[in-house]
């Protein structure tokens, strides 16, 4: 991104913006989430969207995709036109709009021809479908892109890539059949990347490059401001509802995006590590001993009282199956930790005999495995520690309520209404809550993965500082994650690994998310090229 | 949801403050009971406000109340169970078999039997979580395989002659005009109200529903509370079954068998009220009695008896789309 402003297509007149919003507004119930905010994306622009969980983000997104009713005196233009709201989901998809959202919207027992052609299927009353000339169609299209995908492959074997790169496609080409006067239309990209490695983002930003070229206009939401500021030319950053600001993101200092979409000066939380060589180190609190199962071949690992240990590498590489298998929750085939004294044999545990021992952990799957959504915060919260409400004439709902309360309060949890069902929160707080849930049962060793994916900054802070405070209080801590610089603020050592086992390990002073993100290349290099 | 995380979000949202719609929700079966009593009530009050048209109505539909109870355990838990009406047809006829043919003792009769709804319900658990086969194929072919054993053992014949001694305990002892069967009913959908709301394993029979990755990760043992559901809703189909040969004294083969359909559509119609969202043990009763007392207000108008059918189906579905008419059709999850 050398030009600044919108990179208008070679040979083409400049044109309508894409998208102009002006006063937009969204009133719940007496809370406005979004208030008077204009929005502008050029055409051929690819423009970032940034804020945290409850700036008013999302609720953006749901008006232009028809989902919310907009408050009454915002206007709305697509390409020169002016277009009623609240604009219905099919008319969005008319004019010119398409969404790709984080979830992505494909049927994985299908084969990718068949995704591809699905908004097609639902538009269309075809009595003899040409799969041939379709699937020639597909790889033309794939190819164009420079794209190395089998429209006859099942989209549950496409690496998580390949599928993003797939939903990006398919909502380029369904706008683009039908709005060749438009360009390839406006794509929203709605947190497209947090699943990916770094590799996986770099294509799919070759993808988007692409797409652009050959006529689209992109909005890009995301929580990772690097990202915004490599991909984007603009950035509109949202904060408590309202508009931010509107930056070129090429002449934007990173500190300065920090700033507008947080709001306030914060200092990234930083746990004090101990230097790497403090005379003799403490007996380990956890021994793992020949683990093995999943992505891991092998892993020696002694953790200290209270010590942090990062876990890093590449998609694949297994350092994301650890935490499962010390908790046994994943099919472990061999290896065993001990703890508090106690040897608990890896292979074939199930997580109660883990828990028992001590061991508690925090998936990533945040809603399908960690907590239920449907029930409420008090239900989720307590469910490991039931025994302790127990009364003579049963469980004490009311102290169950109150002792979701104080945990609330202490996690900071937003809002704090133990009644609420655990969906009704931000990512953010959902995690604070999940976190909770397991930190108040004191476990030796809290394994987590992702804890921070889809959190807010601000969020992402405060769950930091209660991992630290866990540390503190002697709970040692393995954190999974592909995030390199979480992983510096809070782990005291990383461990980096490559075809399941570890090739590094970092500690001290070396802990800094260029050596993580280095000593992940690095280690993954060799095994790329034998490939 | 961005909504709830700005400042003060209306009271009504969270159901931590009164709200008209929230109340609607949670008493509108109740306020249709009593619609349908007032309605037919209005008509016929000669007929059908009578006392001894309501003791009857609570007696005899004792039965379809116990055996939806048993049904909601394995609801709870994610599982259908479709074989509960056979294992309590079964039930009534091992009774009027082993007591009134071969003149075993009652009580050990009784023990037997709830011995076998417990034997059937280990059967469909091994099935369902050792194969991994889902519950609704599994229960469909344990319950018609149970159907075949009745009218083996029976000779496809009505069987009569049970012990008087039953037909007391279930039909002729009375306290307050009603029979003990609406009592024991009673005492079972308090129990199990008390099981699913204040007991540690009662949580863990819905964690195991809602999600079970969450309930596995979490430390619950989810397939040992799978099985000791499908037990459950064995034992409590028996019980079922025994209250059925006592309410007269004999048990045909099948008769009995209708009663699925009603029991299903009272645990779903329950699950729209008293705790909506969630299969629960009041929300069943208060859907039974308001099912049967529409039936029998329609069968007292002198209709034909298919009007059973068009009640029980017709109104499962019509009450489970105007509560997701109040819900604003958001898809409901039961487990």
């Amino acid at each position: 991104m050398d030009a600044p402003g919108p990179a208008v297509p070679a040979g083409a007149p400049r044109r309508a913006a894409a998208l102009v919003a002006t006063n937009l507004g969204k009133t719940f119930g007496g809370a406005r989430a979004l208030d008077g905010v204009d929005f502008t994306v050029g055409f051929g622009e690819v423009h970032g969207l940034l804020g945290t969980n409850g700036s008013g983000k999302s609720t953006l997104i749901k008006i232009l995709a028809g989902y919310h009713v907009p408050d009454p005196g915002g206007t709305l233009r697509l390409f020169g036109d002016a277009v009623p709201l609240p604009l219905p989901a099919a008319e969005a998809k008319r004019q010119g709009l398409a969404f790709v959202h984080q979830h992505l919207g494909l049927v994985p027992s299908l084969s990718v021809l068949e995704n591809l052609r699905i908004g097609d299927f639902a538009a269309e009353r075809r009595w003899r479908i040409d799969w041939r000339k379709e699937a020639r169609a597909a790889e033309e299209t794939f190819a164009r892109f420079n794209l190395a995908i089998d429209p006859r492959a099942e989209v549950a074997r496409l690496s998580q890539v390949e599928r993003a790169l797939l939903a990006i496609v398919r909502a380029f080409e369904d706008v683009r059949r039908t709005q060749t006067e438009r360009g390839g239309g406006l794509l929203v990209l709605d947190e497209p990347t947090p699943f990916l490695p770094k590799a996986g983002v770099d294509t799919l930003f070759a993808l988007v490059r692409g797409i652009v070229a050959a006529g689209a206009s992109v909005v890009f939401v995301s929580h990772d401001i690097d990202e915004v500021r490599e991909i984007t030319s603009r950035a509109t950053i949202l904060r408590d509802g309202r508009l931010a600001g509107t930056v070129d993101t090429a002449t934007t200092p990173r500190q300065e995006l920090v700033d507008l979409i947080i709001g306030r000066k914060v200092r990234a939380y930083q746990v004090a590590k101990p230097a790497a060589d403090t005379g003799a180190p403490a007996p380990p609190a956890v021994r793992i001993e020949g683990l093995a199962g999943g992505g891991v071949a092998h892993l020696d690992l002694a953790i200290g009282p209270g010590e942090i240990v990062g876990l890093a590498g590449l998609i694949g590489s297994g350092f994301s199956d650890v935490p499962y298998l010390v908790a046994g929750a994943g099919g472990a085939t061999a290896g065993r930790v001990t703890l508090k004294g106690r040897t608990l044999p890896l292979a074939g545990a199930d997580p109660r005999r883990a828990l028992a021992a001590g061991v508690a952990l925090l998936p990533a799957d945040r809603l399908g495995a960690a907590g239920v959504g449907s029930l409420s915060i008090t239900d989720n919260i307590t469910l490991p520690v039931l025994p302790g409400f127990r009364r003579f004439l049963g469980l004490d709902r009311g102290a169950m309520a109150r002792s979701a309360a104080a945990l609330g309060t202490a996690h900071e949890v937003r809002p704090n209404r133990p009644a609420l069902p655990l969906e009704a929160l931000s990512g953010g707080n959902q995690q604070k809550v999940l976190l909770a849930k397991w930190l108040q049962t004191a476990p030796a060793l809290l394994a987590l993965d992702e804890p921070t994916q889809g959190v807010d900054v601000g969020a992402r802070q405060q769950i930091f500082a209660a991992l630290d405070a866990a540390s503190k209080a002697g709970t040692a801590i393995l954190l999974a994650s592909t995030d390199a610089e979480q992983l510096a603020q809070v782990a005291h050592r990383v461990l980096v690994f490559a075809k399941g086992r570890v090739v590094e390990t970092l500690a001290g002073a070396d802990v800094t998310k260029d050596r993580i993100v280095e000593a992940c290349y690095r280690s993954a290099q060799p095994a790329e090229e034998a490939a | 949801m961005t909504a709830v995380e700005t400042a003060s979000p209306p009271p009504a949202a969270d159901g931590s403050g009164f709200s008209i719609k929230a109340f609607a929700e949670r008493f509108g079966l109740l306020g249709a009971w009593a619609g349908v009593i007032v309605l037919f009530g209005a008509i016929n009050p000669d007929a059908y406000l009578t006392w001894i048209n309501f003791s009857t109505m609570f007696s005899s539909q004792a039965i379809l109340v116990v055996l939806t109870l048993g049904l909601l355990i394995p609801l709870t838990a994610g599982d259908f169970d479709l074989s509960v009406a056979s294992t309590m047809v079964l039930s009534a006829m091992m009774v009027a078999v082993l007591n009134a043919l071969n003149g075993w003792p009652l009580v050990h009769t009784l023990v037997v039997v709830v011995l076998t709804g417990a034997l059937i319900g280990v059967v469909n658990g091994v099935f369902v979580l050792y194969f991994r086969i889902h519950s609704l194929i599994v229960t469909l072919g344990t319950g018609t395989f149970i159907n075949g054993v009745v009218l083996w053992i029976s000779g496809s014949q009505t069987i009569g002659g049970v012990s008087m001694d039953l037909v007391n305990w279930v039909i002729v002892y009375r306290i307050g005009g009603i029979s003990l069967s609406f009592y024991y009913a009673l005492i079972l959908c308090a129990a199990l109200w008390y099981f699913m709301e204040f007991t540690s394993p009662g949580r863990r029979l819905l964690f195991v529903g809602r999600g079970r990755d969450v309930a596995r990760l979490s430390g619950i043992a989810v397939d040992h509370v799978r099985l000791l559901s499908f037990v459950a809703a064995g034992v409590t189909s028996s019980f079922a079954g025994i209250l059925y040969a006592g309410m007269t004294g004999s048990a045909d083969p099948l008769s009995g068998l209708t009663y699925l359909l009603p029991a299903f559509a009272a645990a779903f119609l329950g699950a729209t009220s008293i705790v909506p969202g969630r299969f629960n043990p009041w929300g069943s009763f208060v859907a039974v009695y308001f099912l049967v007392s529409g039936i029998t207000g329609l069968t007292i108008l002198g209709v034909d008896t298919f009007v059973q059918n068009l009640f029980y189906g017709g109104g499962l579905v019509i009450a489970v789309a105007l509560s997701q008419l109040v819900r604003k059709r958001q898809p409901q999850s039961f487990s």
